[in-house]
């Protein structure tokens, strides 16, 4: 008994080592890459790093919808990414095909301020009516319908989208200039200012929704016991919208984005997006706010470096690096980055 | 004041009015009957699955009965949705206690107080709960489920306060908690009706809720077995053996 005692710690004490060990190897390893590469060429590094760091954000925005509606309602919403190709045609459609804000003048620049809040409203009226139509009846339902439900809105946006825009990409000339600067060997697109502009603002605004306000508050409370919410007063389904609303507009906005520093959408641009997104916001910690904004950038970050250092695995490997990172950081952290796994009295 | 049933002379607050109550095909309760004074301390005792709580939920509209109706002051409110049977005045320590464990003791008050807007009297009232229970005082910015289960017990209660309820309803407010800390919610209990707060409690701990209460009801399996002045209920030693574990 007591000999096999001993071998059961014996045993799990290597495995720590080892789990350690590999750890350690890793970051070893991605560290004296990333050394390697900063040396050969800082300039380079940092202007990869933030073409990283642009997609990251908008990972970042698309993920806080996933996040959101997770931490109310604990469903994975799937079709959100569709929710943002669709944000997405529609500023494309909206600024450069019926306003012809092609070029970079002030009134365009107007323009492009107009459809990015009609672009968020009319991403979160969607989310809304998607949430009252698809998922509401179906809260309290085995959580396999709600989940097969929302797989099954993400084919209804997508053909919705290729009605919208054809079944092949379509290019749009952009409000948002395609040229770039140059400080001191650094090259950063204007188009990257503009996301940083667009998206911290909106992030502290998120932010001080959730935290500080009425609104944000019986969300947190709606979020961890919808009964305990209604004995204080609080209009759950009434606040589960508002989520939703939320959710949408960060689409809306990241949609708008999109189109405006890529140039081109197309039907089922929300599939691929929306998958990182979605990864992002469990890299994060799925629930966490900080986490979704983390693990978009650092995804952003992480497919940046990799595509485009010189020593590298180049594009052809993004997705595999991407998820290659993810599931080591799931077999080592389950919760996430950010997540905590709760422990709670009951 | 007091009449020979052992009920106030005063309005009718709450009427219950033959509501059954059922969970699919399984009906909880049947056909209940029971009413609340203005000022009174009512229990509502039974075994487990009496449908104690499932009237209780019921009440605060969580669940709609099948048959049957809620009036409060004179208006219906089943039917009503939860959240504004809050607004009317009934405010509900539920059972487990239910606070939000990931805020902090005093996020979890300020919940209580929701709906109100009239921020001087909010603070107010949490410095009377704060009294009433110094120990929250004490865990004030801690995290509600990092503190222990009599803790959590108070928290919902004094939660529960801060919606400054007409009717307060609570369920097995003293489940799980050490003796002693039972003491202090019963007696916290009656200080509570003194400041003039109606109170509808649900108890395990039968006798001692006979003991602070005016008028009682017994339900056995969803139907109302006995009803009568608690004094005469906590009295009588065959009521005692047959339905209150003494």
């Amino acid at each position: 008994m007591t000999s096999t005692a001993i071998g059961v710690r014996k045993r799990i004490q290597i495995n720590t080592i080892l789990v350690r060990l590999s750890i350690f190897l890793i970051g070893l390893g991605v560290f004296s890459w990333l050394g390697v590469n900063l040396v050969r060429g800082p300039a380079d590094f940092v202007t990869v790093a933030i073409q990283g760091l642009n997609n990251g954000a908008l990972y970042a925005l698309i993920a806080l919808g996933y996040t959101l509606v997770y931490g109310i309602i604990e469903l994975i919403n799937f079709a959100h990414g569709d929710l943002f190709m669709l944000g997405a045609v529609f500023s494309a459609s909206l600024l450069s095909e019926r306003l012809h804000a092609v070029t970079s003048t002030p009134a365009n620049w107007g323009l492009l301020i107009m459809t990015l809040i009609l672009a968020m409203a009319f991403c979160a009226a969607l989310n809304v009516s998607i949430e009252r139509v698809a998922y509401r009846r179906l809260r309290e339902a085995p959580k396999l319908a709600p989940l097969i439900t929302a797989v099954g809105m993400s084919f209804i946006l997508q053909f919705v989208g290729l009605h919208w825009v054809g079944s092949a990409p379509k290019n749009f000339n952009t409000v948002i200039p395609t040229t770039s600067m140059n400080v001191a060997g650094v090259t950063i697109r204007y188009s990257t200012l503009m996301i940083f502009a667009l998206t911290i603002p909106l992030l502290l605004l998120m932010v001080f929704v959730v935290n500080k306000t009425r609104q944000g508050k019986a969300m947190r409370a709606v979020a961890q016991d919808k009964d305990a919410a209604r004995l204080m007063g609080v209009n759950v389904n009434k606040t589960i919208s508002f989520t939703f609303a939320l959710g949408g507009a960060m689409a809306g906005a990241a949609g708008l984005m999109y189109e405006q520093t890529v140039g081109t959408v197309s039907y089922n641009l929300g599939f691929q997006l929306g998958l990182i997104a979605f990864t992002s916001a469990v890299m994060g910690g799925i629930g966490n706010l900080y986490g979704a904004v983390l693990g978009g950038l650092l995804i952003g970050l992480i497919q940046g470096l990799n595509d485009g250092l010189p020593i590298g695995l180049g594009q052809r490997w993004s997705q595999s690096v991407v998820f290659g990172i993810l599931i080591l950081l799931m077999v080592y952290r389950p919760a996430g980055l950010l997540g905590k796994a709760t422990t709670e009295k009951v | 004041m007091t009449t020979d049933t052992g009920r106030l002379s005063t309005p009718v607050m709450l009427d219950v009015n033959n509501i059954s109550v059922a969970y699919g095909a399984i009906t909880a309760v049947k056909g209940l009957t029971l009413n609340v004074r203005e000022g009174e301390i009512v229990t509502l005792i039974g075994s487990n699955g009496a449908g104690k709580s499932t009237t209780l939920r019921t009440i605060s509209g969580l669940l709609k009965p099948k048959s049957g109706e809620i009036s409060f002051k004179g208006e219906i409110i089943s039917g009503t949705p939860g959240h504004e049977i809050v607004a009317k005045g009934i405010c509900q320590s539920p059972e487990g206690r239910r606070i939000f464990s990931r805020m902090t003791v005093e996020e979890n008050l300020e919940m209580g107080a929701f709906l109100r807007n009239d921020h001087a009297e909010i603070k107010a009232d949490m410095d009377r709960v704060l009294e009433l229970f110094p120990r929250l005082q004490e865990r004030i910015h801690q995290k509600a489920g990092t503190m222990s289960g009599g803790e959590q017990q108070m928290l919902a209660v004094g939660r529960a306060l801060m919606g400054q309820p007409k009717l307060l309803i609570l369920d097995e407010p003293s489940m799980g908690l050490a003796p002693v800390l039972v003491d202090l919610i019963f007696e916290t209990i009656e200080k509570i009706r003194s400041q003039g707060t109606t109170i509808l409690l649900v108890e395990q701990n039968a006798l001692a809720a006979l003991r602070i209460a005016d008028y009682a009801y017994v339900l056995e399996s969803g139907n109302l077995k006995l009803e009568g002045p608690a004094k005469e209920l906590a009295n009588d030693q065959a009521i005692v053996n047959a339905y209150l574990g003494g």
